[in-house]
């Protein structure tokens, strides 16, 4: 619909919109977090939740206690090798659509424990990551500022045509790789399907 | 010096101990106790019970791993060289072969002392690495020497639920050994250096 047009309906009281807005302004505003800390970081997403930062201004205050009823994944904190597949099978359990927050240096690349035997360099090694955030922990602030990056994300998210959400594509997994506890590390160590080897610029 | 008193009370009342009392040069001074693997347990409910002593806290159970060490001396020796005797300097190498160790810090919540270290080691670091569990004496070493068994693979007999406790069962590696070579995941290291950029350098394919 024509800018112009729809600004010169609504000074005349009429709202239009598109079904495309509605829907994305709802998946928005009541994205629910899964209750899930796995380290340090959640402490500071709870502090968020709570009086002084308020997420619920987010829509987000409802924090559900299972996957099945929860939109949003935040990683926060360190992933042991051991807990892995428990996190992958968390976010497999959640409907779609599902986002994930990665929070803190643990989440995003294993932070200080990246060269330790026993933490998984960064959850986007099995599982399609929304918005990473550094920080160790991030402050309050920050998580906030990831969630309504997230909230642009799914904002601008069209619902038809080549690049429309993952949700909406049947041709998209929903289901990821659970890795298995080998003798020596975590097999496969990263599911190739989601985490491409980056090209390290300069050697 | 309590620790050789402790040593010459369980030498009488456990017979046939042997006990070792392991100097500490280091600023904190803090000598231990060395114990035999046969009447370490023995000793340890001793310790525990004994009205001087009294060491009813288990505070600490840790391992250390030491690697088979060489110890060069200089010794002088006479040598015949072209008829003629001579002293000749040479270096003797003796070979320390290695172990695996458990250390103990006791306190007495009773007599308001402590700490007593007590030291187990085993016969070698790959086959004989069992020692006495010292869990029946003090409750509080149960998941501590869980922990040692899971990082330095010493098998701790008379332990009631010997399992890993840190890393998964499936898990064979020992991660605090000296010895132990960690999973090569580096396959993306942005910030690369040293001996980290040339694990990652094994990643990086040459068309890249």
């Amino acid at each position: 619909m024509d800018q112009h047009l729809r600004i010169e309906l609504s000074k005349q009281g009429i709202l239009t919109t598109t079904l495309q807005d509605l829907y994305n302004w709802g998946r928005k505003s009541s994205v629910w977090p899964m209750t899930f800390g796995l380290a340090c970081c959640a402490i500071e997403m709870i502090a968020t939740t709570m009086a002084r930062y308020d997420l619920a201004r987010f829509g987000a205050e409802v924090f559900r206690a299972s996957p099945r009823q929860a939109d949003l994944m935040i990683i926060s904190g360190t992933i042991t090798k051991k807990m892995a597949p428990q996190v992958v099978r968390l976010y497999n359990q959640m409907p779609e659509p599902k986002y994930v927050i990665a929070m803190g240096a643990c989440a995003i690349s294993g932070g200080p424990f990246k060269q330790g035997y026993n933490v998984l360099k960064g959850i986007d090694r099995y599982i399609p990551v929304d918005v990473h955030i550094p920080g160790c922990p991030p402050r309050p602030e920050a998580l906030i500022h990831a969630f309504m990056t997230l909230q642009k994300k799914i904002e601008e998210q069209h619902l038809t045509g080549a690049d429309r959400p993952r949700h909406l594509n049947p041709a998209e997994p929903s289901e990821f790789l659970v890795p298995g506890c080998g003798e020596h590390d975590l097999e496969p160590p990263y599911n190739p399907e989601v985490w491409p080897i980056f090209k390290v610029i300069g050697q | 010096m309590i620790l050789e008193q402790i040593k010459s009370d369980a030498e009488a009342a456990v017979p046939g101990c042997r006990l070792q009392i392991i100097q500490n040069g280091s600023p904190s001074a803090q000598d231990s106790l060395l114990i035999d693997n046969q009447h370490a347990v023995a000793v340890a409910t001793l310790l525990r019970d004994h009205p001087d002593y009294l060491l009813d806290y288990c505070s600490n159970a840790t391992g250390l791993d030491w690697l088979d060490a060489e110890t060069s001396q200089k010794v002088k020796a006479p040598k015949v060289i072209d008829g003629v005797e001579q002293e000749i300097e040479e270096v003797q190498k003796t070979l320390i072969p290695g172990y695996l160790e458990a250390v103990y810090h006791l306190y007495s919540m009773t007599s308001k002392h402590g700490p007593v270290i007590l030291r187990l080691r085993t016969t070698n670091r790959t086959d004989a690495v069992h020692l006495p569990s010292l869990t029946p004496v003090w409750r509080s070493a149960e998941f501590q020497e869980r922990e040692i068994f899971d990082l330095y693979g010493i098998v701790f007999d008379g332990h009631p639920d010997l399992r890993r406790i840190l890393m998964w069962d499936g898990f064979t590696d020992y991660p605090m050994r000296k010895d132990y070579v960690e999973p090569d995941d580096y396959e993306y290291e942005p910030t690369a250096h040293d001996d980290v950029l040339k694990k990652a350098r094994t990643h990086i394919s040459p068309e890249s």
